[in-house]
């Protein structure tokens, strides 16, 4: 039987709501019990990605969906923003790369943390959907 | 939140005990910089013992704030890095490495005064009062 998902929708407004977001993402990992090795990699790649939005676009929104069933526990996160896109996602997605002279550990780096990452963007859209598994 | 600088003779102390926003990660670099041309401190150490998460924005600050000190002219010294967090800066490609690090707050304030001394100033840092 698989449990019913948790899922949590966070808006990204502010620098708070980053901090808000990251601290939610521990707990939904904390709570399917990833060890806190896990816990700390999945919170760090929510501070990235959701300050990336604050720092381009200025809003957007963070989905956080634990699932559980016979094959383990999994938590997926998708952070959304409306903003203008990224023109070229093979070259943000380069390690070394970044518009804002460094600020951030950019695309890449916040891919390292996590076991998938999905990026899709285009004008009035951009799409990151990054999770994490434990087998059962 | 403000963060408290605790002073000890010419040393300074900051313990970061709560994941900060931003701004008040800018703010804590601006007091703590501010704090340490005032007295003009010898040795400055971070305790982050109870950051569970520095992300790549934190640990520049963090290393910025290290380098203003020491451009300033006091040493620097950040204490307490969580494995997970030294795990996850490294994963991500980010490091701290404006400053040396050590286990605790013990062991940065030995190493702290060791340093000042090595520098030739000979005034014990933890015991002067002026």
């Amino acid at each position: 039987m698989n449990e019913p998902a948790s899922i949590e929708r966070l808006p990204i407004r502010t620098h708070n709501d980053i901090v808000t977001a990251r601290h939610a993402a521990r707990e939904h990992s904390a709570r399917l019990g990833f060890g806190r090795a896990y816990q700390t990699r999945l919170a760090t790649a929510v501070s990235e990605l959701t300050r990336n939005v604050i720092q381009y676009v200025g809003e957007g929104s963070c989905l956080i969906e634990d699932q559980v069933d016979a094959q383990g526990c999994s938590i997926r996160v998708t952070v959304e923003d409306h903003g203008p896109g990224i023109p070229d996602l093979a070259l943000a997605m380069a390690d070394g790369f970044s518009t804002s002279g460094g600020l951030g550990a950019g695309l890449p780096g916040t891919r390292r943390l996590v076991d998938q990452f999905q990026i899709s963007s285009e004008p009035g859209l951009t799409r990151i959907v990054i999770s994490i598994h434990k087998a059962p | 939140m403000k963060i408290p600088i605790l002073r000890l003779g010419r040393l300074l102390l900051v313990s970061i005990q709560e994941d900060l926003t931003d701004n008040e990660a800018m703010q804590f670099q601006s007091d703590l910089v501010n704090k340490v041309a005032e007295i003009e401190a010898l040795g400055v150490a971070v305790d982050i013992t109870a950051l569970d998460v520095v992300d790549s924005y934190m640990a520049r600050v963090i290393n910025d704030t290290a380098s203003m000190v020491r451009l300033l002219g006091a040493e620097v010294v950040i204490c307490g890095v969580q494995p997970f967090v030294a795990m996850t800066l490294i994963e991500m490609g980010r490091d701290l490495i404006g400053a040396d690090c050590t286990f605790n707050l013990d062991q940065g304030l030995e190493q702290l005064k060791t340093r000042i001394a090595s520098r030739g100033d000979i005034r014990f840092a933890g015991d002067e009062d002026e």
